[in-house]
């Protein structure tokens, strides 16, 4: 059975369909890359699903649940974890910090008793230092542990930022444009990691992306999205040579 | 400069792990308690109304410093705690229920202006704030039956199970004893789940939102914290003012919280206790202006207004960290004598941030 089923979704910001009846789905297990020109509607899917937008028409489910009946802060304890194509960090607290908030989804939270600060509260704190500790490991920022995030590159916070997505513990990770930005060395450390979140940790990958290399070498299933339609979808290889997706891209004259 | 090792979790968890952090406040403290037995009477009294500005910009800093919220109107919060403190003493509740009744009363309040204003972003939140608490004041003033309305209300004693506190170093100790009660309590909701949820909702509401937190549960808590604590500071601050009157918690007393936590350097506790004692300062500087400035200009009403004004202004250009922030410099500068270097705390390039959906 489907992980996330999109069906026919339209999304209007005046005049202008951002989506324009998109359907896909997303199977358990793999890694499905969204490509497409700007203002495709990439970002947007991913702004629906996690509930920031709410579409005109058409259903967004998971795993049985319709995800347009629910605010965009019930999304994470659902299992989807999302990371953002321009960084949203929590800039003044330090990486171990941000990814401790990563947590949020999984913590019980009771103000009363934190003003206190008992031993139950100490056993939640170290057991989440733990759990950050794992995923520290995993994505070697070991050595960022303590630094304020302000003060990280831009590479870095990158890292970070999806370092803190996998804190959330994720079954389905939402990438927006993991590698922009980024220089090549970096892009091949990404994807390293990415491959290492999907096998080690079993996670679902549905990634926005523009460096096809990257898509290519992790991407078992692509689709393609030009002006708010899905223009194809297929393997990497298919979607490339697809003639559609090659007119969006270069024109009509190719 | 020293580098702290970590074995443990727990050394991440516990407050003041840095030796020379812990003994700096261990000094603090014990100079708080001995204070009795060098200082005269009365400026103990004046110390008690240092701990009082200490407890609300603490709670200010919950709000604004902690959860991003700005607050115009915070006196009201102090004015709401000190009458309630003052009407439930004249009704006969003891002191030890009054007090936390105060700040729970206070804090309802608040909470149901967080829940109100959830939605608002800095410039809207500043004027709902403000026009708060002109109407908290307005309300103080026509609720005759319960307030005394513009003729003032009487504070009661301080008594504790029959036991009057008559003498200033008494209530100095209990002011003390709350004040650093209160400081335990919000250091621990800060390296808890709760602190890390507001310092969230503070830097990026969007993935605030997409990691699972309710950004408007977490406004409407903070604002419950930040007012109850306010109401504390304010119920304290009744009975050094013996007899109040709604005037007493106006702008210019909102304005002069404002200026606290800015001036002290947002962000932390220890920069509301800094920004305490520059405000407790501040009335003596205003003095010494006065008496240069010509009578013309020293004579004009609302020359606080201006010099609060002036001096948010200053230090928002020029030292945003306030001056717990010159202090960091100036330990570093120490520390790493001399190999400091001014570029240590200029801010990195700030990229693109998206505020698409905030």
């Amino acid at each position: 059975m489907s992980m996330l089923v999109i069906d026919d979704i339209t999304l209007s910001f005046g005049g202008n369909k951002a989506l324009d009846g998109v359907s896909f789905s997303v199977e358990p297990g793999e890694t499905l890359a969204l490509i497409g020109p700007n203002g495709a509607g990439k970002s947007t899917v991913f702004n629906v699903i996690s509930r920031f937008y709410r579409p005109t028409s058409g259903s967004v489910r998971y795993g049985g649940q319709d995800l347009l009946q629910l605010q965009a802060h019930e999304i994470a304890p659902l299992g989807i974890a999302r990371t953002f194509q321009n960084i949203e960090l929590f800039e003044n607290a330090t990486v171990l910090n941000n990814l401790l908030v990563g947590r949020h989804a999984r913590t019980p939270s009771n103000w009363t008793r934190e003003f206190f600060f008992g031993g139950a509260t100490r056993a939640g704190e170290r057991f989440a230092r733990r759990k950050v500790e794992e995923v520290l490991d995993l994505l070697d920022l070991q050595h960022l542990r303590d630094e304020i995030v302000r003060d990280l590159p831009y590479g870095a916070r990158k890292n970070v930022e999806l370092a803190r997505a996998v804190c959330a513990e994720p079954k389905l990770l939402l990438l927006d444009e993991p590698a922009s930005g980024l220089n090549p060395e970096e892009v091949a450390d990404m994807a390293f990691w990415l491959q290492d979140i999907r096998e080690e940790l079993g996670i679902t990958i549905l990634m926005v992306e523009h460096n096809m290399g990257l898509v290519a070498r992790l991407a078992t299933r692509c689709i393609a999205l030009a002006s708010g339609r899905v223009l194809a979808q297929g393997s990497v290889a298919e979607v490339r040579a697809d003639r559609e997706v090659r007119r969006a891209y270069l024109g009509t004259a190719a | 400069m020293r580098v702290l090792f970590k074995t443990s979790y727990d050394q991440d968890i516990d407050h003041l792990v840095d030796p020379g952090e812990r003994i700096r406040v261990g000094l603090v403290i014990a100079a708080a308690l001995a204070a009795p037995l060098f200082v005269s009477s009365y400026f103990l009294s004046e110390l008690s109304i240092f701990i009082c500005y200490a407890l609300a910009g603490i709670g200010l800093m919950v709000l604004l410093g902690f959860t991003g919220q700005v607050s115009f109107g915070h006196a009201a919060f102090l004015g709401i705690g000190a009458y309630a403190q003052a009407a439930l003493l004249t009704h006969g509740v003891p002191f030890v229920i009054s007090l936390p009744l105060a700040g729970l009363i206070s804090g309802a309040v608040g909470a149901a202006l967080g829940r109100a204003v959830s939605k608002m972003h800095g410039f809207y939140l500043a004027v709902a704030t403000l026009a708060f608490a002109i109407v908290t004041e307005s309300v103080i003033g026509a609720a005759e039956p319960i307030t005394g309305g513009h003729m003032g209300l009487q504070v009661p004693a301080i008594s504790f199970f029959g036991f009057e506190l008559t003498e200033n170093w008494q209530v100095y100790y209990l002011y003390l004893a709350v004040l650093l009660f209160i400081i335990w309590g919000t250091a621990n909701l800060m390296r808890a789940p709760a602190g890390r949820s507001m310092i969230a909702v503070r830097d990026s509401e969007t993935s605030a939102r997409s990691l699972g937190i309710d950004v408007a549960r977490i406004k409407v808590r903070a604002f419950f914290v930040s007012a109850a604590i306010t109401g504390v500071a304010g119920g304290l601050m009744a009975h050094l003012l013996f007899y109040l009157s709604p005037e007493t918690f106006s702008l210019l007393e909102s304005l002069r919280l404002m200026l606290m936590v800015v001036v002290g350097g947002l962000g932390t506790i220890s920069g509301a206790i800094f920004g305490a004692i520059f405000v407790s300062f501040l009335p003596n500087v205003i003095d010494l202006v006065r008496a240069f400035l010509p009578s013309a200009l020293a004579d004009q009403a609302g020359l606080e207004y201006l010099l609060f004004g002036a001096i948010i202004a200053l230090f928002i250009m020029f030292e945003p960290l306030g001056i717990y922030g010159r202090w960091r410099k100036l330990r570093l500068f120490i520390e790493t004598y001399p190999y400091y270097r001014r570029a240590t705390f200029v801010r990195q390039k700030r990229y693109l941030k998206s505020e698409r959906f905030r």
